[in-house]
């Protein structure tokens, strides 16, 4: 009887912890800087729920993802915002209400309706964006040298620059440093991208990700970092105020983040409840500072949660002009993606 | 019922498990993937085989095939250096160290396997690095002016390679060189062999089959590590797993991925075949 009382006990407490569970869960495709405890927690605790997370580092990475998933798997997903029409096409996001949403709020540039909408009918919202442009060391290069790309071909710097290795926003760089928009990036201009790319090359130390591009800037083994932005210097300020970002006078290339809900999602209203608590001006403010890496908000209000030093860091108060510099993302056809990516791999490769 | 058909079912059913494991986690994804290496990519959509374009590309276009020309190299280069650095480590533990200090010696050369292979990778970087260790050490004794770049070149990758693998062929070959019965040597010597003569014509020919098991090895673990490459080698040229994640990752171009992964399996298997057949690997 003592042994069934003992066994009966230890049960009860093994399943204590069961019970002190969340009552339900929320799976979320991710970029990293999602998936700070430090954003989840206060949501997690209001709505008594566990978010799921699966990182992922591209949108083909992503739609493979929830291909090879069964649906209902995944409840919301960030997505590129150049990409969002990519996922309408498939037909794998649940519309969103607009009067949920607080774009009202959000700096202009950034509510993307071209981008986020589709006939009207709204998809995703952005909740982050920044810059891929010029990252460096301000006590080893001279500042007024960062103000325009063309420093990074010139043989003041040769061997001493670091190249992002995402091939979207590197070969917009290149583009815009050549006098060539963004958006005017299609097949024709994409060859005319390869010499100056394998010129940029020979000035280049190395080709990293974010990792190793922070790493590399960090150590002092580059001294410039193209491609990088607040996201590359943001968490290592604190350790290195040396290390410091600028967008230079050609421009430079604006990346966004969109949060969408996924229409097979089994519970699309708690989906929508994380939507609206990541672009509410607290869940922003924590989204912007992301341990993971940091980001202007999309929700200007986000500002009132926000450091006066964080701030400093973000550069909130030169957005308005670095948004009229910069460019979106290039917006290739499945064709001129391909293209680009073989240049980008010559490059690499060369 | 005869006792010999009864041995046999029930061989039979001793091996069923592993033969079902087998296909189930082999040899049908792996026929999925020669499949999917057959299909092509229109626009963004995977369009199911069969057909060749893949592997037609793989060996017309210069960056890919320069991917697998990279990978052969390093891959070889790393594989003769670990062999050269592991055989005297080994041999010195073997009948150096006095044998009640050769279990600590053991665990010393296999420390490196007990950090995590990126944080190791990592850590490589920071030594390597203009400010690291070695071109602090270096400029510091005088004998470099200004640091040269070691770090996001081949010779990183390789240093990195050769750090791993120099451990894993110690362990084959040490367990090659303790299985020797020491008569060979004493017998050699008492013929009027050298000691280097024993070494060089005895013992050396004797450990082949640890060398070749742990070569092999160290070359497959080689061609196929895609984090040794990405962290060290700073995308200056890119190996065959590297392009087989771009594929995956970036292009979501899952066929050419396939096609590469077949491509990177016929080496292994060529490997494979050249050891076993020219140093009769079953001996060991």
């Amino acid at each position: 009887m003592k042994k069934t009382a003992r066994a009966a006990i230890l049960l009860a407490t093994a399943l204590v912890p069961v019970s002190a569970q969340a009552a339900q869960e929320l799976n979320a495709l991710i970029w990293c800087d999602h998936g700070d405890p430090a954003l989840l927690e206060p949501f997690e605790k209001a709505h008594d729920v566990k978010v799921n997370i699966k990182e992922y580092q591209g949108t083909a990475e992503a739609l493979t993802i929830l291909e090879q998933s069964r649906p209902g798997d995944w409840d919301v997903m960030v997505i590129d915002a150049v990409d969002v029409g990519r996922a309408v096409d498939r037909g794998i996001l649940a519309p969103l209400p607009a009067d949920a949403l607080p774009t009202a709020d959000f700096f202009p540039e950034l509510v993307m309706e071209s981008h986020n909408s589709r006939d009207s009918v709204i998809y995703a919202v952005t909740d982050k964006f920044g810059y891929n442009t010029i990252a460096y060391d301000k006590t080893k290069v001279e500042p007024a040298d960062m103000a325009s790309l063309k420093a990074l071909w010139s043989e003041k710097y040769a061997g001493r620059i670091g190249l992002y290795d995402y091939y979207l926003p590197m070969l917009g760089l290149v583009g815009i440093a050549q006098g060539v928009p963004t958006s005017a990036l299609g097949a024709e201009k994409i060859e005319t991208l390869r010499d100056p790319l394998m010129a940029l090359k020979k000035n280049t130390k190395l080709v990293a990700d974010v990792v190793g591009s922070q790493t590399a800037l960090a150590t002092g083994e580059v001294d410039i970092l193209l491609g990088g932005g607040e996201f590359l210097t943001a968490t290592l300020h604190a350790e290195n105020p040396n290390l410091d970002w600028t967008i230079p006078t050609e421009g430079a290339a604006l990346w966004a983040q969109s949060l969408a809900v996924l229409k097979d999602s089994g519970q699309p209203e708690l989906a929508l409840e994380f939507v609206k608590y990541v672009t509410s001006p607290e869940g922003q403010a924590r989204l912007a500072t992301s341990s993971c890496y940091w980001g202007m908000p999309a929700n200007a209000k986000a500002g009132e949660h926000l450091s006066a030093e964080q701030k400093a860091v973000l550069r909130w108060d030169e957005q308005a002009e670095y948004l009229k510099r910069a460019q979106l993302y290039p917006i290739p056809s499945a064709e001129d993606d391909a293209a680009m990516q073989d240049l980008w791999t010559d490059m690499l490769q060369n | 019922m005869s006792i010999e058909r009864i041995e046999r079912r029930q061989g039979a059913a001793l091996v069923a498990p592993a033969m079902l494991w087998t296909l189930a986690f082999f040899l049908l994804p792996f026929l999925a993937m020669i499949w999917m290496s057959l299909s092509h990519l229109e626009g963004r959509e995977v369009v199911s085989g069969p057909g060749l374009e893949n592997y037609q590309r793989i060996f017309t276009d210069p960056s890919l095939r320069r991917g697998i020309w990279v990978s052969l190299q390093i891959s070889a280069v790393v594989t003769v250096i670990s062999v050269i650095l592991a055989w005297p480590l080994a041999w010195i533990i073997a009948t150096r160290v006095p044998e009640k200090w050769r279990r600590l010696a053991l665990l010393l050369a296999v420390l490196p396997f007990w950090t995590s292979y990126v944080v190791r990778s990592y850590s490589w970087a920071l030594v390597l690095g203009e400010n690291g260790l070695i071109m602090q050490s270096l400029i510091g004794a005088g004998l470099l002016e200004a640091p040269i770049q070691i770090m996001a070149t081949r010779s990183a990758t390789i240093i990195g390679f050769v750090h791993f693998f120099t451990m894993l062929l110690t362990l084959t070959i040490y367990s090659n060189l303790v299985q020797l019965p020491p008569n060979y040597a004493r017998a050699a010597e008492d013929l009027g062999a050298s000691r280097w003569q024993v070494i060089r014509l005895v013992i050396l020919p004797l450990t082949l089959p640890g060398m070749v098991t742990g070569a092999f090895l160290t070359f497959v673990l080689c061609i196929g590590d895609y984090i040794t490459p990405q962290i060290l080698g700073g995308n200056s040229e890119l190996t065959l797993p590297q392009l087989i994640m771009l594929q995956l990752g970036r292009r979501g171009d899952y066929p050419m991925a396939s096609a590469l992964a077949v491509v990177l399996m016929v080496l292994v298997t060529l490997a494979y075949a050249a050891c076993a057949r020219w140093l009769r690997m079953e001996r060991v």
